[in-house]
């Protein structure tokens, strides 16, 4: 058993870090959160020069060929800088669906774009009044000559403002759940661009009858196991992210403590607060361990929903607990935007509630809880 | 990073879980996993059966019968006699006197003491608390006084758990009434509970039963070759000693037996049409700890799989608090799952089950597991100060 970083696992923290940390200032980045696409094409395009966004396809779809650990240490500096560039929603989520169930035409046609960062890719999938771990979806998908054609409306779709190219999940006309490739310029594609609490953008896509290839090609079947396994990834992505913003949250309200003074002292002669802060972080220490458990079994080809869920349960009850805790303590300038720390409560904040929250993992633990006699690793 | 235990590591766990399931008697087994009072002769028979097998005490050096095992070993070592449920090896000696005289104590002291507290041949107990000095120990006031070849104990010791059934005392008395700092003038000495002048009073505590004790000395003689280390050291003795003891308080291994004791119960107990362990509000409550407790021994295993020889960790100030508030949230799930049934105590001829008349003695016990070792709020102010530089 091992919990450690390799060497080279460390040094690409260390370098996104600190190209993140170049790349962004407060006042810089709040900056790129006002314009249009709210992160910077400047950045992703230094992410896509040193592989990053590459990172987790083969070599042969132009990537590095690297794993769950690997990126997990890159989402996790994403969270600690509050980077906005979308690397989840545009590549690691739709490029790992096209990556595992495309043909190697599509892969090949597609994933080396993605990689270099000319492509930006979303997945569509959630529908009006879905909710995780709902699995049922009402977009249809038609034959149409050599292609099919889609109808439906997907919301939310995280960076579907900005996306190339979609991923969507449709009914197939032989029944169950298919995955197609729809131009996001297409005919019949609508899309209504949002901004989101977290700063972040998103967007509802109505699709009348838009002209779609199927991924996998013509023999594809039933993807519902890969977009499952998928969302298993993509969670452990969100556990990660959440740990980074989790552990700058912490830092950034220690040091308050330390220098803002109240009544003539630093806040951190007040053992009212220092215990809160020494609370955090043991819901951070929790946090990270379970994010690494989830890493770990992805990385031994595990994609379990139950080790899924008991990760993100404790991600988001820790996520919650530590950007409350850290909003207060803060006092006012903590709900200020121009004090970073408001951001990444915002943001553990909607961490908490994408793929499912506490609540639904709590359910599906609960529901299988009678089923075993010693909850074992 | 790694989930999967090694193939050497996998087998050296199945021979340990193999050994504690069939050499620890079954009996023995049985009342610690349902929560029954161990007898003094439970425990030695376990400890003796352990240590004959050379698996009482791994962590002392090699020539005093520890193992030097890898963390991960102890750690599995110690894992599977939790889940077993095999009573602790007894910790006054394997985890508190023991390692402090192999460590720190001269070689006679080494040779008269270790082999017989490996073996439980003498019971221990600590002399630490007093009645002014629990969180804040340095202002102990138990005095030794230098005469001849012996000192003179005065003073009182509180919560001197077990002293009922102890041989000795390891005892922290002040030896220097005017050192410049409080912790300097400390020492650490070593002494037979018979000794003329040695009173022991029982305390009876919430659980209405007898574990812990006041602890008089009016003129107790204590030959002078039985102080550890040297003069005035006592408080370096005591806090190599204190670390040892906060990492065992974790009990992973315990809560998780308890939480599967639990659902036995809860499987059995009615809840409206159904079961409780059907009703989804007990079932995500129960779900809701035992996620805490799988995130807490992850966080275990990161300390043990990643920790190097001998440094104490900070993050064990984590596990000493988490820990003791899940083996309190455990013992709370069992009274809630007992209900009425907990109120009677001892009451044989009753309806109500031996193991729910259990229920509420054992959650008010473990009220204890807070405050000793470190409180919670004592290991707060330990992870404010060395972790977050407060």
């Amino acid at each position: 058993m091992d919990f450690e970083l390799t060497e080279e696992q460390v040094l690409l923290g260390a370098t996104v870090r600190d190209l993140l940390a170049r790349a962004y200032d407060q006042e810089s980045r709040l900056k790129t959160l006002e314009t249009e696409s709210g992160w910077s094409r400047e950045v992703w395009s230094q992410l896509a020069e040193l592989g990053v966004l590459g990172l987790s396809f083969d070599e042969e779809d132009g990537g590095a060929g690297a794993g769950p650990v690997e990126t997990m240490v890159v989402l996790e500096e994403l969270g600690r800088r509050q980077a906005p560039e979308p690397l989840l929603d545009a590549v690691l989520l739709p490029g790992g669906l096209v990556r595992a169930v495309g043909t190697a035409e599509q892969r090949q046609r597609i994933l080396p774009e993605v990689a270099g960062g000319a492509r930006l890719l979303a997945f569509a999938h959630d529908e009006p009044g879905s909710r995780w771990p709902d699995t049922e979806v009402a977009v249809t998908a038609v034959a149409d000559g050599s292609g099919f054609r889609l109808s439906g409306v997907k919301n939310p779709v995280a960076h579907g403002d900005c996306a190339d190219e979609l991923v969507v999940s449709a009914v197939l006309p032989t029944g169950g759940t298919g995955l197609f490739l729809v131009a996001a310029t297409a005919e019949g594609v609508r899309r209504t661009p949002y901004r989101t609490y977290d700063e972040r953008r998103g967007a509802q896509i109505d699709f009348e009858s838009a002209p779609a290839e199927l991924l996998g090609g013509p023999e594809a079947g039933d993807a519902s196991g890969a977009i499952a396994a998928a969302i298993v990834a993509a969670q452990a992505s969100l556990n990660a992210e959440a740990v980074g913003a989790m552990t700058e949250a912490l830092r950034l309200t220690s040091e308050y403590l330390k220098t803002r003074k109240q009544f003539g002292v630093t806040l951190s002669k007040f053992q009212a607060l220092t215990h809160r802060a020494a609370d955090m972080y043991v819901s951070l220490e929790l946090a990270r361990s379970m994010s690494y458990y989830a890493t770990a079994a992805l990385a031994d080809g595990v994609t379990d929903p139950m080790i899924a869920s008991r990760a993100k349960l404790q991600v988001d009850r820790s996520g919650r607990h530590i950007g409350q805790e850290a909003v207060q303590m803060h006092g006012g300038i903590g709900i200020t935007t121009e004090y970073p720390v408001s951001h990444y409560v915002a943001r553990l904040t909607a961490i908490g509630r994408t793929f499912g929250s506490d609540l639904e993992h709590l359910r599906l633990l609960a529901d299988r809880v009678a089923g075993y006699g010693l909850a074992e690793l | 990073m790694k989930l999967a235990l090694s193939p050497e590591e996998v087998a050296f766990r199945d021979d340990l879980n193999r050994f504690y399931r069939t050499e620890i008697p079954q009996e023995i087994r049985d009342k610690v996993q349902y929560g029954l009072d161990l007898t003094r002769d439970d425990v030695v028979t376990s400890h003796k059966i352990l240590n004959d097998a050379g698996l009482a005490v791994p962590r002392w050096p090699v020539e005093w019968g520890g193992k030097n095992w890898t963390p991960m070993q102890l750690h599995l070592w110690e894992d599977e006699l939790q889940l077993a449920s095999v009573p602790d090896p007894l910790t006054f000696n394997a985890n508190m006197i023991g390692p402090v005289i192999a460590q720190f104590g001269s070689p006679e002291l080494k040779q008269r003491f270790l082999p017989a507290t490996a073996a439980l041949d003498i019971w221990w107990c600590q002399g630490f608390s007093e009645p002014d000095a629990g969180s804040d120990l340095a202002s102990l006031r138990t005095t030794a006084v230098r005469d001849g070849d012996s000192y003179i104990v005065n003073g009182q010791k509180i919560w001197t758990t077990m002293a009922q059934w102890a041989d000795w005392i390891f005892c922290l008395v002040r030896t220097d009434p005017n050192a410049p700092k409080r912790q300097a003038g400390i020492s650490l000495v070593l002494f037979d509970v018979k000794t003329p002048g040695v009173t022991i009073r029982p305390i009876k505590l919430i659980d209405g039963r007898h574990e812990v004790n006041e602890v008089f000395f009016e003129n107790v003689r204590v030959p002078a070759d039985q102080l550890v280390g040297e003069e005035n050291q006592g408080w370096t003795y005591a806090k190599f000693l204190l670390g040892n003891e906060r990492t065992g308080i974790t009990a992973v291994g315990r809560t998780k037996v308890r939480l599967a004791v639990a659902k036995e119960y809860a499987a059995q107990a009615k809840s409206g049409k159904s079961t409780l362990l059907d009703d989804p509000r007990f079932a995500a409550r129960l779900a809701g700890i035992e996620n805490e407790l799988l995130a807490l021994e992850l966080t275990l295993l990161r300390v043990v799989a990643n920790s190097s020889e001998g440094r104490p960790n900070p993050a064990s100030s984590v596990l000493k608090m988490r820990g003791s508030e899940l083996q309190q949230a455990a013992t709370e799930l069992l009274l809630d799952i007992a209900g009425p049934d907990a109120l009677p105590v001892g009451g044989a001829e009753t309806a109500s089950p031996d193991w729910a008349q259990r229920t509420g003695p054992s959650y008010l016990n473990f009220r204890k597991t807070t405050i000793y070792g470190g409180s919670s709020e004592v290991q707060r102010t330990i992870i404010a100060s060395t972790i977050l530089g407060l």
